[in-house]
């Protein structure tokens, strides 16, 4: 571009030199014509700059393009390895966060008597839920499900319970570890203890929508622990594990809650077996065995108006089986679940109560009392997401001593009787994230009454996939 | 008390005298697994697998005996891509054995070598019951067996390395001999490519890229969600615009949509062994892939 201009301007002044010789023309002219070559020489200038200015734009143009190239060639390898590397990445949903579910529950109810008269009469009452709770419709327990392994060690669980009247709960909230090895498991924190069969397992994945009466009974609904665990599952080819629990146990027949003391509180030990008869059938046993010192556990006594407060022992035994029935061992379509537990509770210590405080004073009797109950369960499932079952509950309110012959006004609760109910329901689950039931019970838990208890309830979970136990 | 942990020490103590120089303890989830790693470690191994071929790999509960087999195995070999979610964390978790726990070298997951389908770009469970990870029925495509094996013989070695060659040679024979069985299988396969079909579950995507086999068509509306007769009626309509060869099933599924779509649609419903045991002659890895085909081609035959 430099050398055109060049010619240009020398051209001009070849024109200008031939012009010279004339002579002819006048001061004026020659300003005129200067004036004429400098506004040639602009105008040129202007050109050839926007000349030059085009040139650079499109030279940037073109290595910006090459650039963009590269990248695009770059990104393109880039996405071929990581799709290759995709491809061996351990599939996990959501990377390095913990896994998140959802439990929502809800129920209409319709029962015959009235829920505020109940009580399991012959009980000393545990404080728990009596579920259900009301008539008509009724929101259950929401529960958050917060899960992870925190490293290659360990693994922690957060579940939280938000009640329906907006209170929030810790269920659980424990760690566990993973690879201790040699068949051993800790857990610390908060957790439900591994008594029993159906204690550790969520009111949701229940199968039926109520606790069982002995449960009710002899633990409140479910034993809640703040405490260790330790198991240990034995190298052998038939299944067998023991554990250990040492606590704050948080419902009935404890009352650890506002205990201050250092050291031991409640315990539990239990042993579990377990195995295949063949390739269809399976099952599970365990005895198990819990421990409380309950110091001052108080209750309401409905049909007096009184507060009773316990102290002393108490000692809880366990018996529990499962059968499970798969043909080939292929549950999707058909099984049958046999299900029963047997409770023995005896408590020895003092009852410290006040019948009518002007005439008596306060009160002491020397209490001893051995109770028991069990429940008895199958759940048929007779086609792909249906399934019917019946459960039967019996409680046997035992022989109490109080160390006199008490009164009938002096515990009227406690008063023999031999609490029951029939069960039945029928539940359909579209797939393993939801399921609607309905229930009807016919409830004997009080002499008075009666109590016919139909429910309709909705069990969704949402998130992550869990796992279940047998 | 005294005498429960007297038992208990018992017990425990005779864990630690066991014999030192025993078989490796292999635990395979799914039949194909238990007969791969066999193939591998023949008598160096003794393997347990925890399902048969007539079981939804979906759905197993974590029975006492499955955490009992898992307490003293060495090596865990799963599918992976979820497939076992439902249950084998728990029987793992379970066992206490410090092993097989996920990122140890004795949890080995089958998925993570093989180019996996279906990857789904979006995760909602309004999908279905969707994997993350892509379908996970890998094993219908004998040439991911190539890719598995020899990662696991890797892997076996590692953890026995005083056995390390013979699972190398044990790998080498079984590939060599795969090899020139799936050159063979896909020669006969040939008039399978291009072939449309139905599926009653999404379970043969692995497959049907080898073979060349056109799914058309599903008889479940979304993965795991069973179908409607309104759905059914609809995949009908289908057949008489874009007709499909024939309906193919897993063993393990019930058979009644896949037939109620044949008997309609006039054409053959064929069962797959899907696994080992899945149909009687599907014995091992080979009969597998040999019934598979033999199944398939008869009814691409009419």
């Amino acid at each position: 571009m430099r050398t055109p201009r060049i010619l240009t301007l020398s051209a001009l002044a070849l024109a200008l030199s031939l012009a010279h010789p004339a002579q002819a023309a006048n001061d004026a002219d020659l300003a005129q014509i200067r004036d004429q070559i400098k506004q040639m020489k602009d105008a040129y200038e202007k050109r050839i700059a926007a000349l030059e200015n085009r040139l650079a734009q499109a030279e940037s143009t073109a290595s910006k393009a090459e650039t963009v190239a590269d990248k695009a060639e770059a990104s393109a390898s880039q996405a071929q390895a990581a799709a290759q590397q995709a491809s061996q990445r351990p599939a996990s949903a959501n990377s390095f966060n913990p896994e998140l579910s959802l439990i929502l529950v809800g129920n209409y109810t319709n029962l015959s008597q009235d829920p505020n008269q109940r009580r399991l009469q012959g009980f000393m009452p545990s404080n728990g839920e009596l579920l259900p709770e009301a008539r008509s419709f009724n929101l259950g327990e929401s529960e958050l499900v917060i899960a992870g392994n925190i490293n290659h060690l360990f693994r922690g669980a957060l579940v939280l319970a938000i009640a329906p009247d907006n209170t929030l709960g810790v269920e659980e909230a424990y760690f566990q570890t993973l690879g201790l090895g040699n068949g051993f498991n800790l857990k610390a924190g908060r957790f439900y203890s591994s008594v029993g069969y159906l204690n550790d397992i969520h009111p949701h994945a229940w199968d039926f929508s109520n606790a069982p009466l002995p449960y009710q009974a002899f633990f409140g609904g479910q034993l809640g622990m703040d405490g260790v665990q330790a198991r240990w599952v034995a190298p052998v080819d038939t299944y067998f594990e023991v554990g250990v629990e040492a606590a704050r146990a948080l419902s009935f027949p404890a009352a650890d809650e506002t205990r201050n003391k250092n050291g031991l509180m409640s315990g539990a030990v239990y042993a579990h077996v377990g195995g295949d008869v063949n390739v269809s059938n399976s099952w599970r046993a365990g005895l198990s065995y819990f421990y409380a010192e309950p110091n001052g556990r108080e209750y309401d006594d409905p049909l007096n108006d009184t507060t009773y407060s316990f102290s002393g022992s108490s000692q809880t035994w366990i018996a529990d089986f499962v059968w499970k029935w798969a043909p080939n061992g292929d549950a999707s379509r058909q099984n049958l679940k046999l299900q029963g537990e047997y409770f023995n509770q005896s408590e020895d210590g003092t009852l410290v109560y006040d019948v009518n405080a002007t005439a008596m004073g306060t009160q002491r009797a020397n209490f001893n009392n051995r109770q028991s109950g069990f429940y008895a369960q199958a759940v048929y499932q007779f086609m792909p997401r249906w399934r019917i079952g019946y459960r039967y509950d019996q409680l046997f309110s035992g022989d109490p001593s109080f160390g006199h012959d008490p009164l009938t006004s002096e515990f009227p609760s406690l008063k023999d009787f031999n609490p029951k109910r029939n069960t039945l329901m029928m539940d359909w689950t579209p797939d393993e994230f939801s399921r609607f039931r309905l229930q009807y019970a016919q409830d004997k838990t009080r002499p008075e009454a009666t109590d016919n208890q139909f429910w309709v309830q909705y069990i969704m979970s949402l998130g992550a996939h869990g796992a279940h136990k047998y | 008390m005294k005498r429960i942990y007297a038992i208990v020490l018992a017990v425990l103590l005779s864990a630690f005298v066991l014999p030192a120089h025993a078989a490796l303890k292999v635990f395979a989830t799914v039949p194909e697994w238990g007969a791969l790693a066999q193939e591998i470690g023949g008598e160096q191994v003794k393997v347990y697998t925890a399902t048969n071929g007539l079981q939804d790999p979906h759905r197993i509960d974590a029975k006492p005996s499955l955490i009992a087999q898992a307490r003293s195995a060495q090596l865990v070999v799963a599918t992976g891509a979820e497939l076992e979610v439902g249950w084998l964390p728990v029987v793992i978790r379970e066992s206490g054995n410090a092993r097989i726990q996920p990122g140890q070298p004795g949890f080995f997951e089958a998925a993570r070598y093989v180019t996996m389908l279906e990857i789904p770009a979006v995760l909602d469970r309004a999908h279905g019951d969707v994997h993350a990870g892509g379908n996970p029925h890998i094993q219908t495509d004998p040439r991911n067996l190539l890719k598995i094996g020899e990662a696991l013989s890797a892997r076996m070695a590692e953890i026995d390395p005083a056995n390390a060659l013979a699972y190398q040679s044990g790998y080498k024979v079984f590939a060599d001999k795969l090899r020139s069985a799936i050159a063979r299988w896909e020669k006969e396969a040939a008039p399978l490519r291009g072939v449309p079909i139905l599926v009653q579950h999404r379970a043969f995507p692995y497959l049907q890229n080898w073979l060349g086999l056109k799914e058309i068509g599903s008889l479940e509306p979304k993965p795991g969600v069973e179908a409607s007769s309104a759905y059914l009626a609809e995949i009908l309509a289908q057949q008489a615009v874009q007709p499909a060869k024939m309906v193919i099933r897993p063993a393990y599924q019930y058979d009644t949509p896949s037939l109620w779509i044949a008997e309609r649609a006039k054409i053959p419903a064929v069962t797959l062994p899907f696994t080992i045991g899945g149909t009687p002659e599907a014995k091992d890895l080979f009969s597998l892939y040999e019934d598979t085909l033999r199944r398939l081609l008869k009814a691409q035959q009419g």
